[in-house]
């Protein structure tokens, strides 16, 4: 639970519950973007944000995602971990 | 891409290094403290400190919200999950962290319906899903996570969801770090500050430690070269005679932090007089509880909780390497007694902590360096 991980905004799902469907590393789940209510420009479909436990913290850019991811993977078990525990969630 | 490229250059590495090395003045030794177990990670797996020269010291700090939790609040929390209606929910990392009388892991082979969930999202769905029990959702992690907690809440309040509580253990970034500055065991010259947590507090809570105590901090991104940038932005100041907050992690972190997320925060916790902390025993105002507001949903109220304190155990000194007195091989069981298969302490469960990240990756560095020595 203590890695944030990049994801690509795909689809904006329940806008009471702020509930947007996130690519992560090629894993699809849903997770809250209520925290980013006070974003600069506001979000918008194939944003980059960071993930952590199911809720996007902030925007990111492109580069910066496709950095993090990379170095995430890097991280080889700690990384799989995460996504394998992503895999669980089924938030709605 | 060529900005991951550059980022991955091990020649900018090298001549980070060597700017570093420049700037340290011959005789003096300086101890920079990681705040962050991700940053720990980091300089384990890439050997950061190999680049680094012979007195420039990386200290590990207590930046691992698994790490800091006392066996007592494992005990807790194990109460909790024995009363039959309920479904105790926690983060995967939980599962194994040492109590008193054995982790969660130990009592949900003995009976009780313990399930690893990945976020508090999944908890409340689950209580929807099991209207006859009572799930409660065991949170732990800084300002990082706390607002994930604090959503969750409001939306279970929101729809009137009643068999939903949690167990709080949410604790903060700052008082831990001025028990640190105020500790006369140890003697930092410099934080790299948190990068997570500060996407949420942003950069100006940290302003005491430069106010107050004259000692630099620079908020730092993950990737190696982004701590070795930060390494050599204190090590500027230290040779400038410099004190100040800097953002190494600017394009992530805002000085300001997450607005909204400070807002949530604020609606649904409150301050705890005092918490306990692994190792680094009690600090004053240093966790969260629920709001009054949010009282329903307190699991301590619903249920009867021991609130014993455990020592932890003779052998282990998490609390020294949380504080980062000792490294994690200067501990009497490290990679005996205490292996990621079998922790004694919690520094060993969780990969961001700095035991489980030195055995993973540091040791064999190490191992070579004293076969060379």
């Amino acid at each position: 639970m203590c890695l944030a991980i990049p994801g690509q905004i795909l689809e904006f799902i329940d806008p009471v519950n702020q509930i947007a469907k996130v690519d992560v590393g090629g894993v699809r789940r849903n997770v809250n973007v209520g925290l980013l209510a006070k974003e600069e420009g506001g979000i918008h479909l194939g944003d980059w944000v960071l993930i952590h436990v199911g809720f996007a913290l902030s925007k990111v850019d492109e580069e910066e995602a496709a950095a993090t991811l990379k170095l995430l993977r890097g991280l080889g078990e700690a990384f799989e971990d995460e996504i394998e525990q992503l895999k669980t969630s089924n938030i709605t | 891409m060529k900005y991951v490229d550059e980022f991955r250059d091990a020649e900018l590495a090298r001549a980070l290094g060597v700017q570093i090395a420049a700037l340290t003045e011959p005789g003096r030794h300086y101890k920079i403290m990681e705040v962050c177990g991700g940053h720990t990670h980091t300089i384990y797996k890439h050997g950061i400190e190999a680049h680094l020269p012979e007195n420039v010291e990386l200290v590990h700090g207590p930046g691992c919200p698994v790490c800091v939790i006392p066996m007592g609040r494992v005990d807790d929390g194990i109460a909790i999950a024995r009363n039959p209606e309920v479904i105790f929910t926690c983060f995967g990392d939980m599962m194994r962290v040492p109590g008193g009388n054995g982790s969660f892991l130990d009592a949900k082979a003995d009976g009780a319906d313990i399930r690893f969930v990945y976020s508090p999202l999944d908890a409340l769905k689950m209580a929807v899903a099991n209207p006859d029990r009572q799930v409660v959702f065991y949170a732990i992690g800084f300002e990082t996570t706390a607002p994930s907690t604090a959503l969750t809440l409001m939306r279970a309040k929101a729809e009137g969801i009643t068999n939903f509580s949690v167990m709080c253990n949410h604790v903060t970034i700052v008082p831990p770090l001025k028990a640190l500055l105020d500790s006369p065991d140890l003697r930092l010259d410099a934080f790299i500050g948190p990068g997570h947590v500060s996407t949420v507090v942003g950069a100006r809570p940290y302003e005491f430690i430069c106010e107050d105590y004259n000692t630099p901090i620079v908020v730092a991104g993950f990737e190696p070269l982004d701590l070795l940038q930060s390494i050599l932005m204190i090590m500027q100041q230290l040779n400038e005679g410099r004190a100040e907050v800097e953002n190494q992690y600017g394009r992530v972190v805002p000085f300001e932090g997450n607005l909204r997320a400070l807002e949530v925060l604020q609606e649904v916790f409150e301050l705890r007089p005092y918490f306990e902390w692994r190792g680094l025993g009690f600090i004053s105002q240093s966790a969260l509880k629920l709001s009054e507001a949010y009282a329903d949903f307190d699991a301590e109220l619903r249920y009867a909780t021991p609130g014993v304190r455990v020592a932890d155990p003779k052998a282990c000194q998490c609390g020294e390497v949380l504080k980062g007195v000792i490294k994690p091989y200067e501990c009497k069981v490290f990679g005996t007694a205490c292996t990621p298969e079998t922790p004694i302490g919690t520094c060993m469960v969780s990969s961001e902590g700095a035991c489980a990240a030195y055995y993973n990756f540091g040791r064999f560095a190490k191992s070579a360096a004293r076969a060379d020595a």
